[in-house]
């Protein structure tokens, strides 16, 4: 009795205390789903908060409201052991491949380690073969596990992350800007390589990126953030050649295309001013105040993601 | 240059790049501490320090052993002789024969230094670890304890200390450990914090591992080399405390002997025995130095930024410790 | 005399290190005429950054050290310039936004000063026309509010304006050339189209000559008159956006092209990913760097370096490929069918 929705979030809340009187409202109030074996692209600037989604539902952070229901079970609800358990099948692959690693464990045991924790494996030497399997799974050698990892280069490094979350035999996996920094061959080894785990094991991901062109390649939905409000959702298609919201039009027509000629044609739309400070938001459109379109609704109530046909969500007042 | 002769035709064929092996590291397979090990022993000051420390090491713990005198036995037949081939060092006013004296108290200031800085820093690194770990009102408690703490000036503890423990090799240590842990539970606490966030900490969280597992296996480690560095220079603090001390008469009391009550001793008299107080400030002054440029090159060794250096050119780019993008490479 | 403005012929440098010389940059070459924007492109340890911090002589000697080479600005050789007559040309003939603006401001001086002081240091100019100038240039890169900025330390503006009040600075003393390192690579998209519309709006109205560096084959097809693929300390291939696009004739520009996904076209075809890792420029191979990691490696390859091909006038590529005696080939993208040059030999460096 597989659910479809392997993934469900509602209304998801996430504040920092900043200061007296400050709060930094990194994820207000979002909900989302993601289909069992599907990938949805979260796009945005830094500090718009997609990061926090990302670990708020791994559980590195504590939500501070709404509910984050995953194969029908809530996360937030569950005990100790069953957490422990839940939190198992739900895996993050982190940004930075220098600092997730850590330089003082050898690759062997970086990615044991979730055996060990999650006692995979009768004993050393099963675990290690283990190991091997998922250092040649991700393409690399089973020699490496002896290595440091500051000896291998930035992809060969996060290719070692994925082996890790990988071992513990996830069925969800965040993928916290998994690629940002890498080069772009090396950033298609990863991509490519995601899209094959996928198709072999049925993964879901939750792919967080700046970079969009990327997240439209390996999304089947997309969902743009900004200042911790989801503004538009829908299918990747849809979203790309039909943005609704005047954030996804700016963003979108911001990002250089790779191919002279379509860009010298390629009117920029750029959007002014740059993402205002989260704490303490004033009512209202977050986007108000570089909006191209805002009128004088748009800063006294806040939009709601409403549907504007087949699924596509956005939260804007004024959509044509 | 490649003349046009050499290659041939046949050499113009596919090869299967299948069969390449392009993931395969040139380099070396080297670990952390191999490494330090490695930048240190090519440092000709490290290597002069660690060497002065241990042949001084050597000789507190044999010389009076192989001497022929008692530290304590007095011959004041014999007082006051300069130094000549049977008292190399000369003797003191009571005829004691200070070549045996001053490598006994170069054992007790060395043993001193080592105990009185192990104790606290052991004690300052569990310490630090809780609060940092836990954070919250546990690390509020701790850190209001340690700020009062510090800012009492440290010689008033120890006097205090020493006047109600009395003199004495103990109590030093006693004084030592109850003012020495503040500092370094103070430094740790900020190293916890750092590596708490950092993403290979969480990456373990996220697979589930322990609190205790991540403080111990993930954060202890990396921040093990800045204990050591930290110990390097906190031992010869230690014997400064000491020696001071035993200078103004609250440490070590005669007939067993420090070095610092050694200079004491001298100190009355440097007028007309100059070697009295020249030569047990000297060993003094050596063994303070080493430990302080020791520790010094230690860290400079520890360095991670030399340590990419090493590995690739360094980058300006490179950015600070918030834990952000840090692109060590180009 | 050269007749261009800037000329780096065969450039060595290298990097002893603990372990042993890294080969940063195997023999570069390149020229940047007047007014035009020239992209250096290629991925992390390829020796972009290298290049152009030794044309201004940044990298600390030692660890880095010029082999050989020559560069040649306005026809005077820099190569042999100590660092104290390159002090004449950074900032006034040379510029250099950085990737990271945080680290490369001051952080504990006002951002005006840092410009005015700047200004002071190579114009003939008193405190106060510098303090304007400087006010001046803040409003130019469009700073809002330019009085006030000018008064902020640089924690206080976000990353964005950092990298203006950056651009600001290097263009105060009119420099002929603004060499920009990953000036995008930090910032978000939407800033990023904001500050790369400054930088061509800047030299569009002084005239300035760019070297761009970047990763991002986006970011150069809006911005460059000039491309140069650099890999592994050497520039591979080299041409106008159009030939570097469309016309692309070795095999690692193909493999950077077909990596980038497409943003404005949904396509199912899989992104072709370059195989395997950069060599190791400590222990660089014997014959072409890419070999390894190349779909159509001969033996040849293995073994010898390729020469650099002209394509055209301004279109190089050093590959095997090329050759007469190679197979055929079709490349794998871009518009034309054939890899060989009728009537070009390829020259030997």
């Amino acid at each position: 009795m597989l659910s479809e929705q392997i993934l469900e979030v509602k209304n998801l809340k996430k504040y920092f205390d900043v200061g007296p009187r400050q709060v930094l409202k990194a994820v207000d109030d979002i909900s989302f789903s993601i289909k069992r074996g599907s990938t949805l692209g979260l796009v945005g600037e830094s500090g718009c908060g997609k990061t926090t989604v990302g670990r708020t539902l791994v559980s590195l952070y504590e939500a501070d409201g709404g509910e984050i229901i995953f194969d029908g079970k809530d996360i937030m609800s569950a005990n100790k052991k069953e957490l422990k358990q839940l939190t198992r099948r739900m895996q993050m692959i982190y940004q930075d491949p220098y600092a997730s690693l850590n330089p003082f464990f050898t690759v062997g045991e970086i990615i044991s380690e979730g055996l060990i924790i999650h006692k995979i494996g009768a004993n050393k030497k099963e675990r290690m073969e283990i190991v091997y399997e998922l250092l040649e799974l991700v393409g690399l050698h089973r020699e490496h596990a002896n290595r440091f990892p500051h000896e291998f280069s930035g992809g060969q490094r996060q290719r070692v992350g994925i082996a890790r979350s990988l071992a513990v035999e996830p069925e969800f996996i965040v993928c916290d800007e998994a690629i940002s920094a890498l080069d772009v061959s090396i950033q298609a080894q990863i991509v490519n390589l995601l899209v094959d785990f996928q198709d072999k094991m049925g993964l879901t991901y939750l792919f967080i990126a700046h970079d969009l062109s990327m997240v439209r390649y390996i999304s089947d939905r997309t969902a743009v953030m900004y200042l911790g409000k989801l503004v538009e959702l829908g299918d990747g298609d849809e979203v790309y050649s039909h943005p609704v919201h005047p954030y996804t039009q700016g963003l979108l027509s911001a990002v250089p295309i790779a191919d002279p000629r379509r860009e010298r044609s390629h009117k920029v739309q750029l959007l002014e001013g740059e993402v205002q400070s989260p704490i303490n938001p004033k009512p209202g459109c977050r986007f108000f105040k570089r909006c191209p379109k805002a009128t004088g609704i748009c800063s006294e109530v806040t939009p709601e993601l409403i549907d504007v046909g087949s699924g596509h969500m956005a939260a804007c007042h004024n959509i044509d | 240059m490649i003349r046009d002769n050499d290659i041939k035709n046949t050499d113009f064929k596919f090869i299967d790049i299948g069969s390449m092996d392009t993931e395969s590291i040139v380099r070396p397979s080297t670990s952390y501490w191999p490494d330090v090990w490695m930048r240190l022993r090519r440092n000709r000051l490290a290597m002069t320090c660690l060497t002065i420390i241990a042949v001084l090491t050597l000789l507190a713990i044999f010389a009076p052993i192989l001497s022929d005198y008692e530290y304590d036995a007095t011959n004041l037949s014999k007082a006051n002789l300069p130094p000549c081939a049977e008292h190399w060092f000369g003797t003191d006013s009571v005829g004691r024969d200070l070549w045996t004296r001053v490598w006994v108290g170069a054992r007790v200031s060395l043993m001193v230094g080592l105990v009185g800085a192990i104790i606290p820093f052991v004690i300052g690194t569990i310490v630090g670890a809780i609060a940092g770990w836990f954070g919250g009102w546990i690390d509020m408690i701790i850190m209001r304890i340690i700020d009062v703490g510090l800012c009492i000036p440290s010689m008033i503890y120890v006097i205090l200390i020493i006047l109600y423990l009395g003199g004495g090799a103990k109590s030093l240590i006693v004084a030592m450990a109850i003012m020495g842990w503040m500092g370094s539970a103070r430094g740790f606490r900020a190293r916890v914090l750092q590596f708490k966030n950092r993403e290979f900490a969480l990456a373990a969280k996220t697979l589930g591992a322990s609190p205790k597992r991540i403080v111990f296996r993930h954060i202890l480690p990396n921040i093990l080399g800045n204990i050591a560095v930290g110990l390097a220079s906190f031992i010869p603090s230690v014997i400064f405390m000491e020696a001071g001390l035993s200078f103004i008469g609250l440490g070590i009391a005669p007939p067993m002997t420090s070095l610092g009550q050694l200079a004491s001793d001298g100190a009355g008299k440097y007028r007309t025995f100059f070697y009295q107080f020249a030569i047990p400030s000297l060993v003094i002054s050596i063994i303070i130095f080493a430990f302080f440029m020791f520790g010094n090159c230690l860290r400079d060794s520890l360095d991670p930024k030399l340590r990419d250096q090493m590995l690739i050119n360094g980058r300006r780019g490179r950015k600070d410790m918030a834990g952000k993008k840090v692109s060590a490479d180009e | 005399m050269s007749k261009h403005l800037l000329e780096v012929k065969d450039l060595y440098v290298s990097f002893d290190t603990y372990a042993g010389e890294v080969q940063a940059v195997r023999g570069v070459d390149f020229t940047l005429d007047g007014g035009e924007t020239l992209a250096i492109v290629g991925e992390s340890g390829c020796g972009k950054s290298v290049t152009v911090q030794t044309i201004m002589k940044l990298n600390p000697e030692p660890p880095s050290r010029i082999k050989g080479g020559s560069i040649l600005y306005r026809g005077e050789e820099l190569i042999n310039k100590t660092n104290r007559e390159m002090q004449a040309y950074r900032g006034k003939e040379f510029s250099m936004i950085f990737q990271d603006s945080m680290t490369s401001l001051n952080p504990t001086m006002r951002v005006g000063r840092q410009i005015s002081e700047a200004i002071l240091k190579h114009r003939k100019m008193d405190r106060k026309e510098a303090k304007k100038l400087a006010v001046e240039m803040l409003a130019k890169v469009g700073l809002p509010n330019p009085d006030k900025c000018y008064r902020q330390y640089p924690h206080t503006l976000s990353g964005g304006m950092r990298q203006r009040v950056m651009i600001a600075m290097a263009l105060s003393c009119e420099p002929a050339i603004l060499l920009a390192d990953e000036p995008t690579t930090a910032l978000d998209v939407t800033t990023q189209a904001q500050i790369l519309e400054l930088m061509k709006e800047i030299k569009e109205r002084t005239g300035t000559s760019i070297i761009l560096i970047t990763h991002n084959l986006g970011v150069v097809s809006r911005m460059a008159d000039r491309i140069a693929i650099m890999y592994a300390g050497k520039i591979v291939e080299r041409g106008l956006p159009d030939d570097i696009f469309y016309r692309p004739k070795h095999p690692y520009t193909w493999g950077l092209l077909g990596s980038m996904p497409d943003m404005s076209l949904r396509t199912d075809r899989k992104l072709t990913s370059i195989p395997g890792t950069p060599p190791d420029l400590f222990a660089p191979p014997e014959g072409c760097a890419f070999a390894s990691r190349c779909p159509y490696c001969m033996h040849v390859c293995l073994k010898h370096e390729p020469p650099v091909f002209d394509m055209s006038e301004e279109h190089q590529s050093a590959c095997w490929l090329i050759d007469s005696r190679a197979e055929m080939v079709v490349p794998p993208l871009g518009e034309d069918k054939t890899l060989r040059v009728k009537g070009r030999g390829g020259h030997v460096v």
